[in-house]
Parts: C-alpha cells; sequence; structure tokens
C-alpha cells in the first residue's frame, strides 16, 4: 500500500509542507518559496498518472507496445512555464515592495500602512 | 471562409494585438491597437451570438486535429453570451482607459500597460471559448498573471501588496484547479469536456471523482471570490487603476462563475454536482453570507472604490444564490445578473475613475457638493447605483426580480428575505453618496468641471444600457433562459 503509492504520499507530503509554508509565513519571499513546492508536488502527481506498469518510453521502437503516457508531460512542461512566470512575477513584486517599504516582512508592512 | 475561422479568431486577434502594443510601447499607439483589438473582438462575439442562435453549437478544432487529441473550441449560447459580455466590456472600458491612464500611469509604462491588458482580455475570451480542459486553465493563468500586473500598476502603494495577495492566493486556485483537473483526467483519460461529460457518469461514485471535484470548486471559489474566499478581491479593486478596476470588476469574476456553471451543468452533470454533492446547500449558505456580510461591511468604507468592491463580493452571493437553486429559473436569473451586474459595476466604476480624474481622489468626504460640479459624471454614478439597488426600470431589478422569483417557486423563502435585506442594505450605501454628492455644502471654490467626453461617453454608454436592459428585456432574458435550458440539457 504505502510502497505502491510512494509517488502520491510524497505529492501529498509536498503539498501540505509547501501550502503549509505560504499560509504560515510572514515573509514575502518564503510565501514564494512555498508556493513553489505546493506547485511542484502537482507536477510530480501529474508525471505519476503517466506512468503504466512495465510501459517504455513513448518512442516508437520495434517489438514494443506497451508506452507510457506521454501527454501528463506535456501538460506539466506547460505548467511548469506557468509556476516559472507567476515565481518571477511575484519576485518582481517582492522587489517593488522592499524598494517601497524597505521590507518584506508582512507584519513590518501592515503596520507602515496603517500609519497612512 | 473568415466565418468558419471566429472561434479562433476571437483569442488570436487580442494575443497578436498584445505582441503588436509591447514592441511598439508609444502610448497613443498602444491604445489605439487595444481599442481596434477590443472592437474586433467584440465583432467576432456578436458574429458567433448571432450564428449560434440561428443555427446552434459551433464546433471548432485547431489544425484540423480532432478532439481527443487536439484541442477543441465549442461555442454554445452560455459561451457565447459570456464572451459578448467580456468583449463589450473590454471595448467601452478601453474608450474611458485612455484619458484615465494618462493621468494614472506614467508614459514609459502605458505601452505594458496596454499590452498587459490585451493579454487579460485575451485569457478572458479564452477561458470562455474553449472545451477543453487543461487549455483552460492554461487561458486562466493568462488572464491572472496579466491582471496581477495590471493591479500593480495603481498609484498607491498598496496596489503592490494588493497585487502580491492576490497572486498568491490566485496561484493557489488555479493550483487546486490543476489538480482537480489532472485528477479528472487520471480517472477518464481526456481532457475535452464533451467527452468528461461522457465518461464521467460511469465513475462518478469514485473518491476521484469527489475529490476532483471539491478540488475544482474550492479552486474556482478562490477566482469567483465567493465568500469566504474573497479576501484579495476588495484591495485589488481599490487600489487598481481606475481603468483596470472597471474592466476587472465587470468581467473576471463574471468568467470565473462561467467556468463553474460549465463545470457543475456539462462536465459533471446537474444530478452529481448539485445533488450528490453538497454544494447546493454550501452555495445557499455562502452564498447569503456573501450577501448580507459584504453589503453591511461596504456601508462603512470611506473609499468608494473599497465600497463598489465589497458590494462586488455581495454580488458574487447572488449568483450563486441562483446556481443553488439548481432550478432552470435559478440560473436564468444567475446569467442575467452576470450580464447586469457586468453594466452596472461598469458604469459605477468608470464614473468613479472620471471623478478621481477630476479631483484625484474616490475617498466619500471629498465628494461634497460634487452633484453640481460634476453633475453628468455623478448622474451616470446615480444611474449605476440605482441598478445596483435594484429600483424598477434599471436592470438590476430584472435580475433581482427573476432571482426572488426563482426562489420564491422553489420554496426557498429564506433566500427571499436575504436578497431583500441586502438590497436595503445597498440602499445604505449608495444613499451615503448621493448624500454627500447633492446635499452637502460644497467647499467654497466651486466651479462646474467635468471629465472630458472620452470618459463621460463610456459612463453613459454604461448607465444608458442599465436603463434600456431595465426597459427592454427581451434580449437579455431571452438569451439568459434558452442558455439557462440548454445547460440543463432541455433543448431551446
Amino acid at each position: 500500500m504505502i510502497a505502491g503509492l510512494y509517488n502520491y504520499w510524497i505529492v501529498i507530503l509536498l503539498m501540505m509542507t509547501g501550502f503549509y509554508v505560504v499560509i504560515s509565513s510572514g515573509n514575502l519571499v518564503k510565501k514564494i518559496i512555498g508556493l513553489n513546492l505546493f506547485q511542484a508536488s502537482v507536477f510530480i502527481l501529474y508525471i505519476s498518472i503517466g506512468k503504466i506498469a512495465n510501459g517504455h518510453v513513448p518512442i516508437l521502437q520495434e517489438g514494443v507496445s506497451n508506452y507510457s503516457n506521454p501527454l501528463p508531460h506535456v501538460l506539466i512542461l506547460t505548467a511548469i512555464v506557468v509556476g516559472v512566470s507567476t515565481t518571477a512575477l511575484g519576485l518582481a513584486l517582492v522587489v517593488r515592495i522592499r524598494e517601497t517599504y524597505d521590507s518584506v516582512e508582512e507584519e513590518e508592512i501592515h503596520r507602515q500602512d496603517e500609519s497612512l | 471562409m473568415i466565418s468558419e475561422q471566429l472561434p479562433a479568431l476571437q483569442v488570436v486577434v487580442p494575443l497578436i494585438a498584445a505582441a503588436f502594443c509591447l514592441v511598439l510601447a508609444r502610448p497613443l499607439g498602444a491604445w489605439l491597437i487595444t481599442f481596434a483589438a477590443s472592437a474586433a473582438s467584440m465583432a467576432v462575439s456578436f458574429l458567433m451570438l448571432n450564428t449560434v442562435m440561428d443555427s446552434g453549437v459551433i464546433d471548432y478544432t485547431f489544425g484540423g486535429w480532432a478532439a481527443p487529441f487536439g484541442i477543441a473550441y465549442r461555442v454554445d449560447l452560455v459561451n457565447a453570451y459570456v464572451l459578448m459580455i467580456v468583449s463589450t466590456i473590454s471595448t467601452v472600458v478601453s474608450v474611458f482607459a485612455r484619458a484615465s491612464v494618462t493621468s494614472e500611469i506614467e508614459t514609459h509604462n502605458q505601452g505594458f500597460f496596454y499590452t498587459a491588458w490585451l493579454l487579460c482580455l485575451t485569457g478572458l475570451l479564452g477561458i470562455t471559448i474553449t472545451g477543453d480542459a487543461f487549455n483552460l486553465f492554461v487561458f486562466l493563468e493568462i488572464s491572472s498573471l496579466s491582471s496581477y500586473a495590471l493591479i500593480a500598476m495603481g498609484a498607491d502603494r498598496r496596489a503592490l501588496t494588493a497585487a502580491y495577495q492576490y497572486l498568491i492566493m490566485g496561484t493557489i486556485g488555479a493550483t487546486f484547479i490543476l489538480i482537480g483537473v489532472g485528477l479528472l483526467y487520471a480517472l477518464t483519460g481526456t481532457l475535452n469536456m464533451l467527452d468528461l461529460a461522457q465518461r464521467l457518469p460511469d465513475v462518478a461514485n469514485t473518491r476521484t471523482a469527489r475529490t476532483g471535484f471539491a478540488f475544482l470548486t474550492v479552486g474556482l471559489g478562490l477566482k469567483i471570490a465567493l465568500f469566504p474566499l474573497h479576501l484579495w478581491l476588495p484591495n485589488a479593486y481599490a487600489y487598481a487603476p481606475s481603468a483596470v478596476s472597471a474592466f476587472l470588476a465587470a468581467t473576471a469574476t463574471k468568467v470565473a462563475v462561467y467556468v463553474l456553471l460549465r463545470f457543475v451543468f456539462s462536465v459533471f452533470g446537474v444530478e452529481f454536482a448539485l445533488g450528490a454533492m453538497p454544494l447546493a446547500l454550501g452555495l445557499a449558505i455562502l452564498g447569503s453570507v456573501a450577501v448580507l456580510s459584504a453589503s453591511t461591511i461596504a456601508i462603512f468604507q470611506q473609499n468608494l472604490k473599497r465600497m463598489l468592491a465589497y458590494s462586488s463580493v455581495a454580488q458574487i452571493g447572488y449568483l450563486a444564490l441562483g446556481v443553488s437553486l439548481a432550478t432552470p429559473a435559478g440560473l436564468t436569473a444567475t446569467l442575467l445578473h452576470l450580464f447586469n451586474h457586468a453594466l452596472m459595476k461598469g458604469a459605477l466604476f468608470v464614473a468613479l475613475g472620471c471623478i478621481a480624474w477630476r479631483i484625484g481622489s474616490s475617498r466619500l468626504q471629498d465628494f461634497a457638493g460634487l452633484g453640481y460640479r460634476m453633475p453628468w459624471t455623478m448622474g451616470a454614478f446615480v444611474v449605476g447605483g440605482l441598478s445596483l439597488i435594484g429600483i424598477p426600470l434599471t436592470a438590476g431589478f430584472i435580475s433581482k426580480w427573476h432571482l426572488i422569483l426563482a426562489a420564491l417557486e422553489k420554496g426557498w423563502w429564506p433566500i427571499t428575505v436575504v436578497i431583500i435585506a441586502g438590497s436595503l442594505l445597498a440602499v445604505i450605501y449608495v444613499w451615503q453618496v448621493v448624500e454627500r454628492a447633492y446635499l452637502a455644502k460644497p467647499p467654497a471654490e466651486t466651479s462646474r468641471a467635468e471629465a472630458p467626453a472620452s470618459m463621460l461617453i463610456p459612463a453613459w454608454l454604461l448607465a444608458i444600457a442599465n436603463l434600456y436592459f431595465g426597459l427592454h428585456t427581451d434580449l437579455s432574458v431571452g438569451i439568459a433562459s434558452r442558455a439557462a435550458a440548454s445547460l440543463f440539457g432541455v433543448v431551446p
């Protein structure tokens, strides 16, 4: 049970770790790191789905009839691109926030805004 | 010949125009491209709506690859209707954006602003038109990423934190949707919505199907800003540039609601989504709380953009209530409100943008005597406000009337009470503004100074549309009820 679904346990572990970091951390950069972990877990979920027992690499060759499903890999390539863009945009926003507030801590930023 | 390619053009025109905007990067040229591309997609959406009304569903396969392998676009009455709303609002608001953006955004950023605008439009139209669940996720991220950038361009420094907060919550929502789509794919081996709808009933009674459904609805709940997942919305709309507030408030959450409808009705089917799963009860409770709590919070806002943002959360509550009824009448009310809310929030945010352009503020305290200083702008604001309350002869009345009728038909009278209470709360927050603008003593040096015509005309176009669709209901109610019937699988 545990050994057979090894990948999925890793997925759940990573997902919850990432999600927890996003929620609990007050540091804006760490939140983005958490978000990355969270997304990475979904990548592994998709890739695990594509694996077929005793399946070969999905390249057409003689004498092989059982191929792994290549589609989830293609899908997740797109999702990785989306994840990278999100991280880039998020970090760009953090840079601007740091320039404006001179801090990347949520509490400090809230404190400065309340004094407005 | 070209009429066969309309579904592709719908998405490709704003996408390519966005690239041109980026290369050109001059404010006036970029604006012209944005306006032209928006107007072109509006024309395309009207042509498609016309075709769908006359001859039924349009199926389109990209590059001639048939559905299970290629990406298929499928335009039926429901998404043709939503496409029409999104592209029309983009066109009208982009007229207003020229003057508003010139005053609010630095010259060297304006090219980027219009690029992000067109990408956001591309994403919203793509989400609506696609018949492929993964393609939907990609377009969702295109529209989300560009809207984070648009919001961050607001002049107030809090725009940055608002955009950041939206980015975190929006990405969590989108990733939830991705997980949901992945689980459905694992279960059925297809991403095409039509195939999903055929294969899901056989495997509906599995934990994977239920988990996938849960991830999808929670992820969409974040995108819709359904209470209590709405926390990103008030700040995002309050600190974004005026034109962005108007555009996103009128379109972004509507498109997310459409996706929910698509998954609930077309992919999972009513029996599973609203019968076997407790979604109907959840939407009814959360929708009621959203209407009451967000309307109450709106009363206490000093920043009017923030007030309208909370009012948007309340309006989303009405949309959720319509879905929770799980009847064609309730769904008709939701689809009607989708359209009418886009009109009223568009008019209100555009009018606020005119006021921000002239007096540089959207705080209630600065509104004293504004009814005399900017009579036309405040006139449009009042019309939008009346529609928001749901006064008879305005569009807002029509959708609330249909919602109340649908609730009574189902026998859920507490919903009726919630709708009426929400409208009374709306009276309070709209009246505050009217009182301040027309009855408060204006500051000493008052002179009449209106916003330029390029801003006033869009405001009044939307205001007049609110009145027109309050009187002539054949068109909007006709399409909405036919679309609702088609979602329920009843051939109209």
